[in-house]
């Protein structure tokens, strides 16, 4: 092994152990920092929420942080910040996931929080109210910005009603209206439980120390009938063609918003997809969408393409934001480049910039603790192999050009991508 | 950790070097002392026009070619106009790292400024500034730079204002660009996995052939002093208001910012570190449910600029009741002071800060060539030692002598029903 793989969180360097109650364990020691970050993950995702309740799981994640059965809403974070460490709930699709960081001599006190807000979260009604509030103002806001409602009106395209992916993980201000602090309950009850649990700590500690502290804390942890892992399809039906136009007064910027269902993370062609995806709106300056809209006909400030990965069927997207007159200009210019990029064959050149640029980019990306928290995450969350990163650099080797196309012929088509523009009223809306 | 050294070579170009030998990663970057602060009316936004200009290429390196090479080695690249720099960088593996020190030493000198591509630019920057009109706080950040500076540069916003980009020419972007680029206005900073000796060498290569010339005069005017409290109403279509309350505050070379520092994490949290829900503002704001959200900002700048709090209301509240709890809030601590407690707090979350920013060589560069630009090279090294040493009373003296009214701006941004909204015809 060459020194720059030795440097690579690998099968031989990380600390892996599955706790009885199913918590799998990874840490990995980073002696040249002076903090310590943790990343976890546990199937409470809004997939396993009900319609009318949408934005439930993300509401469950971000009240889990207000009172526990052992600390009020001051006691959880007076004891974070008065040791200048962060501990953060997010809701996704699929899973909620929750981070933190302190130094490393306060690892325990952060764990020790964690466990706290995971397991026995109480929900008090007074400050349930007072985040509802904060969602529905951010919500109210959300209507008046441009790329939100955008990308939103082709979610909804994309998605019908009776898939999960329709809705937005916030909710709307209708369903958070009406969720109620039993809703909460009831959903951690359900989803919240250590069977499936991913936890990756790393930074200046000793893995044994690591283990020893997550097995003392979250050892006991057991769940009353864990609700079943959820997969998700793709929609039967397609896309909704035609142009979805939002109009939101008072801008002067239109944001166009495309997408069309693109591979799950897990999928054998994910690699291929994401680099026939770089091809397209990622390398350079932002691909070949951002050369034709930005660099030669000068239409747009941003205008980049991205592949979601993900549990499930996440979109293939194109965003850009240009003026209102240039609207029609800049969505063709993009169709055309997807129209090109599933008819031809990249070239030599591009496969091997795009290549060079994914196996050339890990070195920044195991920069920081929070870096390789994350890699490390994807790896067992997607259940890559704890080797996945030292057998990269070959694995992308292995992609051709043919294979980017077929890639992009399997999930790309110009003529079905789900297209919406949001912003002032124009000639093209 | 491995000190910063620092050297100037011959030509008057400042260089800043920092061993971090962590990861096999360097993080190279130019910093030019000029920024928005430095434009005159009918200029606003150029220093951010000429950024982009820089990408467009030189002969040695076309456009294009270095996003192409820079993105194979799997680094990153970027740009950022403040209101007192310009500031190139690029972070790669140690070992490909040369080709960012040559190009960033070929642009200083040998942009080209091509008339076709600044003609394209010039929609694509008024698109940028046409996105960040679509938030309505934009119009309230824009309106209160504008009251709260008449004469000094502070008052635009960097993007420049729409009119004036609309009518420069290539020809005043290109003379920006002479008069601004050069080694005794700039410096080169370095962080990460390198040798210092055999950077240096390879720098003094590289730059030291770049002609000397004297430090430009750069446009700088001085802001009278205020004289009473100024308030300004911004009205756009939408459903949330805010309040932003904001005080003048010292350069960040001054011996009070520092001070301020600490007042501003005990009073909005805004350390870095954490979260901010044991500050004083959250707790009187958001807790009692008048704010979905508070926070604050302390800019470090050459010259005074201001101390910012802003208020996003929760449906129902008004921005009066909100502005007289923060008011409230603030003769408090004019009053009694802070508590041994919120300094511990403010000094632990300062530690922490700290050691989750070197984490990064791009971090720890982009800190030294800020402090290059504030004027005093030490001023990352010496920042927790000097917060440190901020004791109690020092908060309370500044928190008197600037949390006045008569130095105060206050701004609402009043949200308006979309028929509301009056143009001219």
């Amino acid at each position: 092994m060459s020194k720059r793989q030795a440097s690579i969180p690998h099968s031989g360097n990380i600390e892996r152990a599955e706790l009885e109650n199913g918590i799998t364990v990874l840490v990995y020691t980073n002696p040249a920092v002076q903090s310590v970050n943790l990343m976890s993950s546990v199937h409470g995702g809004s997939i396993y929420e009900a319609p009318e309740q949408s934005g439930l799981a993300s509401f469950v994640a971000g009240a889990s942080m207000t009172g526990t059965a052992n600390r009020d809403f001051d006691a959880i974070h007076g004891t974070l910040e008065d040791i200048g460490a962060a501990l953060n709930f997010s809701g996704h699709k699929h899973k909620v996931g929750f981070s933190g960081k302190a130094l490393a001599e306060d690892l325990s006190t952060l764990v020790d929080v964690a466990s706290d807000v995971l397991r026995n979260p109480v929900f008090p009604t007074e400050h349930v109210e007072r985040l509802r509030g904060e969602r529905l103002t951010w919500l109210q806001y959300s209507q008046f910005d441009t790329r939100y409602r955008a990308a939103k009106a082709m979610r909804e395209a994309l998605f019908p009603e009776d898939h999960p992916y329709h809705y937005g993980a916030y909710g709307c201000e209708e369903s958070i209206a009406g969720i109620k602090v039993e809703d909460l309950k009831a959903f951690h009850s359900r989803q919240y439980g250590p069977a499936g649990m991913i936890l990756v700590i790393v930074g200046a500690v000793k893995a044994g120390e690591a283990l020893a502290l997550v097995s003392d804390t979250f050892g006991d942890w057991r769940q009353e009938n864990p609700s079943v892992v959820r997969c998700v399809d793709a929609p039967t039906a397609g896309a909704e063609r035609g142009r979805q136009a939002v109009f939101v007064p008072g801008k002067t910027q239109s944001d166009i918003s495309m997408g069309i269902i693109g591979p799950a993370r897990t999928a054998d062609d994910f690699p291929a997809a994401q680099l026939a995806n770089s091809v397209l709106g990622e390398f350079g300056m932002m691909g070949r969408i951002g050369k034709s809209v930005r660099e030669e006909k000068g239409l747009a400030y941003y205008a980049y393409s991205r592949v979601g990965g993900g549990h499930g069927p996440e979109p293939w997207t194109v965003n850009a934001g240009v003026n209102p007159e240039n609207v029609d200009l800049a969505i063709e210019s993009i169709l055309a480049e997807i129209e090109r990029l599933t008819t031809e064959l990249v070239t030599e050149d591009d496969l091997a910039d795009n290549q060079s640029y994914f196996t050339g980019r890990m070195p920044l990306r195991l920069e920081s603790n929070e870096g390789i928290a994350s890699q490390i995450h994807s790896m067992e969350s997607y259940r890559l192999g704890l080797d996945y990163l030292l057998n990269y650099e070959e694995m992308i080797g292995r992609i051709t050009r043919e294979d980017l196309l077929a890639a992009a012929r399997t999930y790309l088509s110009a003529e079905d991508m789900a297209v919406a523009v949001a912003g002032p009223e124009h000639p093209g809306l | 950790m491995l000190q910063v050294t620092h050297h100037t070579l011959p030509n008057g170009l400042t260089v800043l070097l920092k061993e971090a030998h962590s990861a096999p990663v360097i993080s190279w970057w130019l910093a030019y002392r000029v920024g928005s602060r430095n434009e005159p009316t009918g200029k606003t936004g150029i220093s951010h026009w000429v950024e982009h200009m820089m990408f467009k290429g030189t002969e040695q390196f076309p456009a294009g070619m270095l996003d192409r090479e820079i993105d194979r080695a799997g680094g990153q690249w970027n740009a950022f106009t403040s209101m007192d720099a310009t500031k190139y960088f690029e972070t790669l593996p140690a070992d490909k790292i040369a080709i960012a020190m040559q190009a960033e030493a070929d642009r200083m000198v040998n942009a080209q400024f091509n008339p076709d591509e600044t003609e394209s630019e010039r929609t694509v920057i008024i698109s940028e500034r046409q996105g960040a009109e679509n938030q309505p706080t934009f119009w309230l950040q824009e309106g209160l730079r504008g009251s709260a500076f008449r004469v000094h540069g502070y008052h635009h916003e960097i993007i420049g204002d729409e009119t004036d980009l609309r009518t420069m020419t290539r020809d005043d972007l290109y003379e920006h660009y002479r008069a601004h680029y050069c080694p005794a206005n700039a410096a080169a900073i370095a962080v990460g996995a390198f040798d210092t000796e055999d950077m240096l060498a390879e720098i003094e290569r590289l730059y030291g052939t770049i002609p000397a010339s004297s430090a430009p005069d750069l446009f700088a005017r001085q802001e009278p002093a205020q004289t009473g409290e100024r308030r300004i109403v911004v009205e756009r279509p939408g459903k949330t208001a805010f309040l932003e309350v904001c005080y003048r505050a010292p350069a960040a070379t001054h011996e009070d910012w520092m001070k301020l520092k600490v007042l501003d994490a005990v009073l909005s949290g805004s350390s870095g570190a954490s979260d901010n829900k044991t500050s004083r503002l959250y707790q009187a704001l958001v807790k009692t449910e008048i704010a979905a959200g508070v926070g604050a900002w302390l800019t470090p700048t050459i010259d005074p600029y201001l101390y910012s709090i802003l208020v996003t209301l929760r449906e129902g509240r008004t921005p009066a009741e909100a502005e007289a709890v923060l008011l409230g809030e603030i003769e408090r601590l004019k009053a009694d002071g802070i508590s041994e407690e919120e300094l511990n707090r403010a000094r632990k979350q300062s530690k922490a800060a700290f050691a989750y920013s070197t984490e990064s060589v791009t971090e720890q560069a982009y800190w030294l060539a800020q402090s290059f630009i504030l004027g005093d090279v030490n001023w990352f090294d010496n920042y927790a030692e000097r917060l440190m040493g901020v004791t109690a009373a020092d908060v309370l003296d500044v928190a008197r002598a600037y949390l006045v009214s008569r130095q105060r701006v206050v701004g609402v941004l009043q949200p308006i029903e979309a028929e509301e909204e009056q143009t001219p015809a």
